[in-house]
């Protein structure tokens, strides 16, 4: 294990996917909490032709001008998008849709062209698509890192402001922020964890790693700090893990493992997270139904014993279950434990039958007026 | 004759690259019309899932087989997604961008793991040869058909039989899916058939286009035929036909310049939206531009009338009803008083006496249709004394 965590391959590999783990995590908090999941998925598709143009441009395979080429043209996609669904009458997800295929498409095109041109070093762009974490060199955790770097210094100069877009954008607007300015930084930084993604995750999967982090740290907190810090650390841990194992393996591809990794820490948060867990919730609804039976076999035994005029009237269980249309053992069980009723006798019948105690003719009594009370 | 127009290479891919785009634009004009554009973005990614299972357990890389097993996909992929969002814990766009990602890793695994040697490689499933259609051929009436030419006019026939059949019902589950529920459809039934159709097309289209570029012919087309018109029929019309203008065009300028065939068609499709949003009789920018231009200028006519309706044999009319006056009072600039001038006496609004303009009766009426609106319709030409 020492041995594995001195090897140079994953050490660099592991720095990057921190990196990638941190910003995607950031900004996708936001991104998430402004409804603009997708957005992430359009910019990285977009991102194909640019690294493209920036691999034509620099003559190789220079991490530098790739990314720089990846950000102008996912930004340019986002501003197609834009383009589009505010001038004509087209929506949100065509407009998504529309940048997202068409850049791609162009990108497809001048990657054939590249290939066509038989440039020798042209090998390692298609490991932009899925994702190649050993690509990664000592050099370009550099650049990662500088990407990084600025963005969480924007972050954090702007926290205000973007929490408050985020939440309140009229409101922002209303007290004079300028909130078109904030939502392009929001969507040009959103392009900017893309890029750091790029090597790692690879072009197709990169909108999971804007998402899955994020969704996963909502579940624990109600914080906006909370959940950005804890979105920072999940996308950390999968993207470290994802590399790593990659990294190791037998040529599994990264931008998948990462993805899985972060995807199953989304599961286990939506399951299990304190408050919000759908198991906890589960486990509630179930406790609530049972008591909500109990109630109704209580207030029936009170109804029964009304009808007869006697506050003690054994009534058979026979008649309680068909009252409900199911069995209520169970439910007279609970009752009998919390000393509401008791097992009673009705001669000359054998049959078992059960009578309220005076407890239990306080609770039903209290059950019934809390109702009328909330009826009228 | 016809075993010549088989072997035609070129009408083979242009062909398929036609088909591929009529069978995605009859289900993806409904699917951009609901705002789902995006659900075929998730399946299509997902469906990499389904052509990898199907292709473990059965060993078969095309046929109905692989189509059933896609259509499963696209239905999982949209159940779990409102599976997801029925939770309360995730937003519609979020949960699409975690579902389709998850299968799309895990078929990809499996293919890193199992189908390393073999045909099937995320490269061909992300981006498709059309190029190749022509070498994968069955044997039909002794003529060698193309197996992707084969199975795309058989999903392309099965999308319009399905939309033929269910027009009516997808209209009204389209438009108003609570009155489609109110009379008795099953709106969400039919959606869910829609997807079903859309993942097989996905499926039969991928070893042609890849599952990326389908995207661009799902939602590409419809967006731009529904720029051009409001009749639903005529939509899918100009979306079909649009598609197979981008398979001819992009299959000349691929060759021309020696690049991918499908990317190219799909780029061109982009092209067409781009035309439809520019220049587009109704919503094009060029037509709101002129639209836009001809309400500025008609207003400022109106202003000029009113302007002058209001100081008519007052007392100020020598001051006022006169060109520098637009200058003065109205801050117009000189070009531009000139200009609204020209035009109000080109259109018959106003008169010169000499230094004095004034109104003809066409330009009375006009400011009075601003300034006295009750006069309208009740004989506004008898002013009141």
């Amino acid at each position: 294990m020492l041995t594995l965590l001195q090897d140079y391959t994953i050490q660099t590999v592991a720095m990057g996917a921190a990196m990638l783990g941190v910003i995607s995590g950031v900004l996708g908090s936001f991104a998430v909490l402004r409804k603009q999941s997708l957005l992430g998925d359009t910019l990285s598709h977009a991102a194909l032709p640019g690294i493209c143009l920036g691999f034509v441009v620099a003559g190789g395979r220079e991490l530098g001008s790739i990314l720089v080429g990846a950000l102008v043209t996912g930004a340019l996609a986002a501003l197609l998008m834009l383009l589009l669904t505010r001038n004509s009458r087209l929506k949100t997800d065509a407009g998504l849709g529309i940048g997202l295929s068409v850049f791609f498409a162009i990108g497809v095109v001048l990657l054939s062209a590249i290939q066509g041109s038989g440039n020798a070093s042209q090998g390692g762009l298609e490991s932009f698509l899925f994702g190649q974490a050993a690509a990664i060199l000592r050099g370009d955790l550099w650049i990662m890192g500088g990407i990084t770097l600025a963005a969480l210094g924007l972050v954090v100069a702007f926290w205000k402001e973007f929490k408050l877009v985020s939440f309140d954008p009229v409101f922002a607007a209303s007290i004079g922020l300028p909130v078109v300015a904030l939502e392009v930084l929001l969507t040009v930084m959103i392009a900017l964890a893309v890029v750091v993604g790029l090597q790692m995750v690879g072009v197709v999967l990169m909108a999971a790693m804007v998402i899955a982090p994020a969704v996963a740290a909502r579940q624990w907190t109600r914080r906006l700090e909370g959940m950005v810090a804890l979105a920072a650390a999940i996308g950390m841990a999968g993207g470290v893990f994802g590399a790593v194992v990659s990294a190791l393996g037998r040529g599994l591809a990264t931008g998948p493992l990462i993805i899985l990794a972060v995807s199953a820490v989304v599961l286990v948060s939506l399951l299990v997270a304190p408050g919000r867990g759908l198991l906890w919730e589960a486990v509630r609804r179930w406790r609530l139904r049972g008591q909500l039976e109990g109630q109704q076999v209580l207030t029936t035994l009170y109804g029964l014993a009304a009808h007869h005029r006697d506050p003690a009237y054994p009534s058979e269980q026979g008649s309680v279950d068909a009252f409900h249309g199911t069995g209520t053992r169970a439910a007279l069980a609970k009752l009998q434990r919390r000393g509401l009723v008791r097992p009673a006798r009705h001669a000359p019948e054998f049959t078992r039958h059960w009578t309220l105690t005076p407890a239990g003719i306080a609770e039903a009594e209290r059950i019934l007026g809390a109702m009328g009370r909330e009826a009228s | 004759m016809l075993e010549q127009l088989f072997n035609n290479v070129a009408l083979m891919i242009v062909l398929t690259g036609a088909l591929v785009g009529c069978a995605a634009t009859l289900v993806g004009t409904f699917l951009v019309l609901r705002g789902n554009s995006m659900l075929s973005d998730a399946i299509s990614h997902s469906i990499i899932f389904g052509i990898v299972v199907v292709w473990l357990l059965t060993g078969e890389q095309s046929g109905p087989v692989q189509i059933l097993g896609a259509a499963l996909t696209g239905v999982l992929t949209v159940f779990l997604t409102e599976l997801l969002v029925s939770t309360g814990r995730v937003k519609n766009d979020a949960a699409i961008g975690l579902v389709f990602p998850v299968l799309f890793s895990i078929g990809v695994l499996l293919i890193n793991l199992y189908a390393r040697d073999v045909h099937i490689d995320q490269h061909t499933v992300l981006l498709g040869e059309i190029g190749f259609v022509w070498l994968d051929t069955v044997a039909i009436a002794d003529l060698p058909v193309p197996r992707s030419l084969l199975w795309m006019s058989a999903m392309t026939l099965v999308n319009l039989l399905f939309i033929v059949l269910f027009f009516k019902e997808l209209k009204l589950a389209t438009f108003d899916p609570a009155l489609a529920k109110a009379l008795g459809f099953a709106p969400g039934l039919l959606f869910y058939a829609l997807l079903m159709l859309t993942s097989s097309t996905a499926v039969a289209a991928f070893d042609a286009v890849g599952v990326i570029l389908f995207i661009a012919f799902v939602i590409v087309p419809p967006s731009a035929a529904y720029l051009l018109t409001d009749r639903l029929w005529l939509m899918l019309v100009i979306g079909a036909a649009i598609s197979i203008a981008s398979s001819v065009l992009g299959y000349w300028l691929a060759v021309l310049w020696n690049v991918s065939i499908g990317g190219m068609m799909a780029v061109m499709t982009g092209l067409f939206l781009m035309l439809a949003f520019l220049l587009g009789p109704r919503y094009g920018m060029a037509a709101q531009l002129i639209r836009r231009r001809a309400q500025a200028r008609a207003n400022e006519n109106r202003t000029l009338a009113v302007h002058l309706f209001s100081h008519e044999d007052g007392p100020g009319e020598g001051e006022e009803n006169v060109a520098r006056a637009l200058r003065d009072h109205l801050g117009w600039s000189e070009a531009r008083a000139r200009e609204v001038l020209r035009r109000s006496l080109d259109e018959n609004l106003v008169t010169r006496e000499g230094e004095l303009l004034r109104l003809t009766p066409k330009g009375r009426a006009l400011a009075r249709e601003i300034l006295e609106p009750w006069e309208l319709g009740t004989g506004g030409a008898q002013a009141p004394a």
